[in-house]
C-alpha cells in the first residue's frame, strides 16, 4: 500500500497517523504504569502479579508493533 | 556546512527555476516566491515532520520493547525470590531483651539488619532495618514508639512497622517470630504493600 494508492488524502492520513501516534503513546504509559505497579508489589512481596502482567505487557508491544507496522505502511520514507 | 550565497538574500529572480531545488514549504509557494531567510534554512517541512513522526514512534515502540524486557525481569526474579525460603534462626533469649529495648540482629543473611524490639504490651517485634523508601537504616525511637528514617525524616509506627510520616508509602520488612523454651526464634520474613 502506498500513500498514492491507499485511497486516503493527506489530511486523512494525517489524522490517522496522529491517531496511531496517540494509541502508541498512550500503551507505552500502560506500558509504564504496568511496570512501576508490578515493583510496588514485588518488593511489597506480592509475587504472583509478576508473570500475567509480563504477559500483559508482551500484548501491549505487540500492538504497539502492529500500530507501528500500519504507521510505516501509511508513510514509507 | 554550506556556505553563504555570494549575494544575501539570494535574487531567485534571475536564476532558472529548474535549477532550483525541489522543495515543499508550508505555505504551498515555490521557493522563488519565498523570503530571503528560507534560503539559509531550506528544510523541506512536510517532509521532515513525516520523518519526526516515524522516528518518535519508532522510539515509543522501543522504549515499550525496554518496559516489557524489565517486566519479564521483575518475573523471573520473583520466581527466585518464591523459592528462597529461609531457615528458622534462633535470635535471642526472651529475658536478653528487657521492655522497651530494641537489639540489631541479623536474619536471614548475614547481611540483613533487623530490628527486634521489646515492645511495652510484652510482645516482641521484630523488622527489616532498610527504610522501604530507599533503603537507609531506620533506628528506634522507643520513647516515642516509633522508628525514624533519618536520611528522609520516614517514621514508622513500632508496634506495626507501618509508616507514618514522611517519604514511605510500605511498612517495613516484617520478620515472623516465634518463641520456645525461652528463645525467640525467626521463623520467616513478610513483605509488605500496605
Amino acid at each position: 500500500m502506498s500513500p498514492a494508492d491507499d485511497g486516503h488524502t493527506p489530511d486523512q492520513r494525517g489524522i490517522l497517523l496522529d491517531g496511531i501516534l496517540f494509541l502508541v503513546g498512550l500503551i507505552l504509559m500502560l506500558q509504564l504504569w504496568l511496570l512501576t505497579a508490578t515493583m510496588e508489589a514485588f518488593l511489597g512481596g506480592d509475587l504472583e502479579i509478576a508473570w500475567p502482567a509480563a504477559l500483559a505487557s508482551l500484548a501491549c508491544q505487540a500492538l504497539n508493533l502492529g500500530l507501528w507496522r500500519i504507521l510505516g505502511a501509511l508513510d514509507p520514507r | 556546512m554550506q556556505d553563504h550565497p555570494a549575494e544575501f538574500p539570494p535574487d531567485y529572480a534571475s536564476q532558472d527555476p529548474a535549477a532550483l531545488p525541489r522543495i515543499r514549504f508550508p505555505d504551498g509557494r515555490s521557493e522563488p516566491d519565498q523570503p530571503g531567510w528560507r534560503h539559509a534554512f531550506p528544510i523541506d517541512w512536510a517532509r521532515d515532520q513525516v520523518v519526526s513522526r516515524r522516528d518518535f514512534t519508532r522510539l515509543m515502540v522501543l522504549t515499550g520493547l525496554a518496559f516489557t524486557v524489565a517486566q519479564f525481569g521483575v518475573g523471573l526474579a520473583s520466581l527466585r525470590a518464591g523459592r528462597a525460603r529461609p531457615e528458622p534462626k534462633a535470635l535471642a533469649r526472651v529475658e536478653e531483651i528487657p521492655v522497651g529495648e530494641t537489639v540489631r540482629l541479623h536474619y536471614p543473611g548475614p547481611r540483613d539488619p533487623i530490628l527486634l524490639t521489646h515492645l511495652s504490651t510484652g510482645a516482641f517485634v521484630a523488622y527489616g532495618q532498610l527504610c522501604t523508601h530507599l533503603q537507609c537504616p531506620v533506628v528506634p525511637r522507643a520513647e516515642l514508639g516509633r522508628l525514624e528514617c533519618p536520611c528522609h525524616n520516614g517514621w514508622f509506627d513500632m508496634a506495626e512497622g507501618r509508616p507514618m510520616a514522611g517519604p514511605p508509602r510500605r511498612p517495613l520488612t516484617r520478620i515472623q517470630l516465634e518463641i520456645r523454651d525461652g528463645v525467640i526464634h525467626a521463623t520467616g520474613v513478610e513483605e509488605r504493600t500496605a
